[in-house]
């Protein structure tokens, strides 16, 4: 589903440059649950802003699917990023005037599907996260788990190819965190491919193969076995 | 831009960010109201001050003698100045191509008139047919002075409006006989004027009538021009200066003189008129153009706080899929309907306060019917709708720009 090869990434500072990626090969084949760790520097966010599109590399390939993501425009990556991704983020990322209904659809709106069909669509996928009947309310109205779930659902209903979660648990409580990450394994389970960056190991090891960044480097890439969340 | 679907969008998100959208509508209502109603005030100013003027009859000269102040060509200085029919008859003759009218004027004051029981003193003057138009006379009955009467020096007159009620009372004067100098007058029209009681208490005669009365001289007093107006203002301030030095040569004044002739006219009066009114206008235009760029900075800021505000929205939404162009148009679409909606409503709003105003200014702030023409009102609103589009363009298109991911992380 994703192939990296020998990706690198630096950034400008000043008149050095800072190394991030130090040359990444790693696969991800279709309906694994992949977690990246590595502590704060170790180049784990910036593999996941490249993996959803938003930066670019500077060396090796990203193919994802069978369509090599190279330097694309902006408009371009706007597409493929609503064709064949979808984001959970550690802040939620709701549209705080819209409610949870709207937030949902707003991936649809983006595809051009009509509008009787999308709130069908994002309806269906609010009911598969537990929230149907939260679909009026402001997500001020949410506890951050509901937020959260609100926030899985509009990343699904675009039906994408891959899941992308940047710490989804990362604002949450041990509870709901796990909460959280029972619903990403039922996600999981039904085939989606999800890529999680976490430095919570307990959360790591609800995934079924951990990837270890340390200087932007993988010092580890090992299948484990999958605790259940609950 | 008919997309329905991307206007419910918008719809959804003014009607879902009602501060916002008040905010960014009050300003431009604001900025279009502050333009019509002092753009309108300004214009009653001028509305005024043209009213002071419109009473002159414009393509007039009065041309009246002097003495001289300088000895020249032989002559001693403070030598009296004198015009008699020859020099009319030489200026009429010279200046054709300027004159549409020619009068002289004797003036003689406070001369007792008399009918029947009834007597006053008043002013007289001798004329030609053309003084009607200089005066802007109105004839109220009977008719005025005409060139027959100059020829055949009638002993006709024509009295004023105050003078028929003095002498005659309610009695038609038309065709009575007046006395005055010993000798009888006939009266042969009434007239009334706008210059005030001062001017209806003349009366007028033929001038070469008062000539031979006056002993047989033939000084014709001041000399009044009215030009074609067709000559135009530059034709008649050129006419004035050829008249000068015309007058000046053929009375032997030295032509540095201020003294000899005193030559005054209502083109030079209306320059200085005109000159001001230019000014005003001018003064009219920068306070508009001000309050209208003063609104334009004020949309511009409040774009700049409406994207600066949104930027974590705009990131969420180009995360998901949206494209820089759909981010930049949802922007863009939204202000110029909010600047279209209520830069209207501001325009109407200051359109009918100015006309609410009506003339209630006149008295203490010379303000006569204050107004905006609507298609100065419509292109400020429209300026300001474009301007307004542009200032929310930039920071719009610099939100579109930012990566998604530095807008998230904007907590």
């Amino acid at each position: 589903m994703i192939r990296i090869e020998n990706l690198h990434k630096s950034y400008p500072m000043g008149n050095r440059s800072l190394h991030v990626l130090k040359g990444l090969n790693f696969n991800v084949e279709e309906g694994e649950l992949v977690a990246i760790m590595g502590s704060s520097g170790s180049g784990k966010s910036t593999l996941l802003n490249i993996l959803g599109m938003l930066d670019n590399y500077d060396e090796g390939s990203y193919t994802l699917g069978d369509v090599l993501i190279k330097k694309m425009d902006e408009t371009k990556a706007a597409k493929y990023r609503n064709k064949f991704l979808g984001f959970v983020f550690q802040s939620f990322n709701l549209i705080n005037y819209k409610n949870a209904l709207e937030n949902v659809v707003l991936p649809l709106y983006y595809q051009g599907v009509s509008r009787k069909e999308r709130e069908e669509k994002a309806l269906k996928y609010l009911d598969d996260v537990g929230l149907k009947e939260w679909a009026n309310h402001l997500p001020t109205e949410l506890s951050g788990g509901q937020k959260q779930r609100v926030a899985i659902a509009r990343a699904m209903v675009g039906e994408p190819k891959v899941l992308l979660a940047d710490e989804p648990t990362g604002a949450l409580d041990s509870k709901t965190s796990k909460e959280v990450m029972d619903l990403i394994q039922k996600i999981n389970k039904g085939g989606k491919t999800i890529l999680l960056v976490t430095h919570e190991e307990d959360i790591a090891q609800m995934c079924s193969r951990i990837v270890r960044l340390k200087d932007g480097v993988i010092v580890e890439d090992k299948k484990i076995k999958q605790k259940k969340a609950l | 831009m008919f997309n329905r679907d991307r206007w419910i969008e918008i719809f959804e998100t003014i009607s879902k960010n009602k501060l916002r959208t008040a905010l960014a509508g009050f300003t431009v209502a604001l900025g279009i109201i502050i333009f019509v109603v002092l753009y309108g005030l300004g214009n009653g100013l001028e509305n005024t001050f043209q009213k002071f003027f419109k009473d002159d009859q414009l393509n007039t000269i009065w041309i009246n003698p002097g003495r001289t102040s300088k000895p020249y060509a032989g002559f001693e200085s403070n030598r009296r100045i004198e015009f008699d029919n020859d020099d009319l008859a030489e200026i009429s003759e010279k200046f054709d191509f300027f004159i549409e009218g020619i009068t002289p004027r004797i003036t003689l004051t406070g001369r007792n008139i008399s009918y029947k029981l009834n007597s006053n003193n008043f002013s007289v003057r001798g004329v030609g047919p053309s003084h009607k138009t200089n005066e802007m006379t109105i004839m109220m009955q009977g008719r005025y002075i005409n060139q027959a009467d100059i020829v055949n020096k009638e002993r006709y007159v024509v009295i004023g409006r105050l003078v028929k009620q003095d002498l005659f009372g309610n009695e038609d004067p038309i065709g009575k006989f007046i006395n005055g100098g010993g000798r009888t007058w006939k009266v042969i029209g009434v007239y009334q004027d706008d210059g005030g009681d001062n001017e209806e208490r003349i009366i007028y005669a033929p001038y070469t009538t008062v000539q031979s009365i006056q002993r047989g001289t033939d000084d014709v007093g001041s000399i009044i021009i009215t030009y074609k107006p067709e000559i135009g203002f530059e034709g008649a301030i050129e006419f004035e200066k050829q008249l000068k030095s015309f007058i000046k040569n053929r009375k032997k004044i030295d032509p540095t003189d201020p003294r000899g002739v005193f030559i005054r006219s209502a083109s030079s009066d209306l320059k200085e008129n005109q000159d001001f009114t230019r000014v005003l206008k001018i003064i009219i235009s920068f306070v508009g153009f001000g309050t209208l760029f003063a609104g334009v900075i004020g949309i511009s800021n409040i774009m700049v706080y409406v994207v600066r505000e949104r930027t974590k929205e705009l990131g969420i939404r180009k995360a998901i899929g949206a494209t820089p162009k759909s981010i930049v148009w949802m922007v863009l679409q939204e202000s110029i309907f909010i600047t279209t909606i209520s830069g209207y409503m501001g325009m109407f709003a200051g359109i009918l306060f100015l006309s609410s105003l009506g003339n209630t200014l006149e008295e203490d702030f010379y303000i006569t019917d204050p107004y905006v023409d609507f298609n100065t009102a419509v292109f400020a609103t429209i300026m300001l709708i474009i301007f307004g589009g542009f200032a929310g363009f930039i920071p719009a298109r610099r939100a579109a720009k930012i990566k998604p991911i530095e807008a998230l992380n904007d907590k």
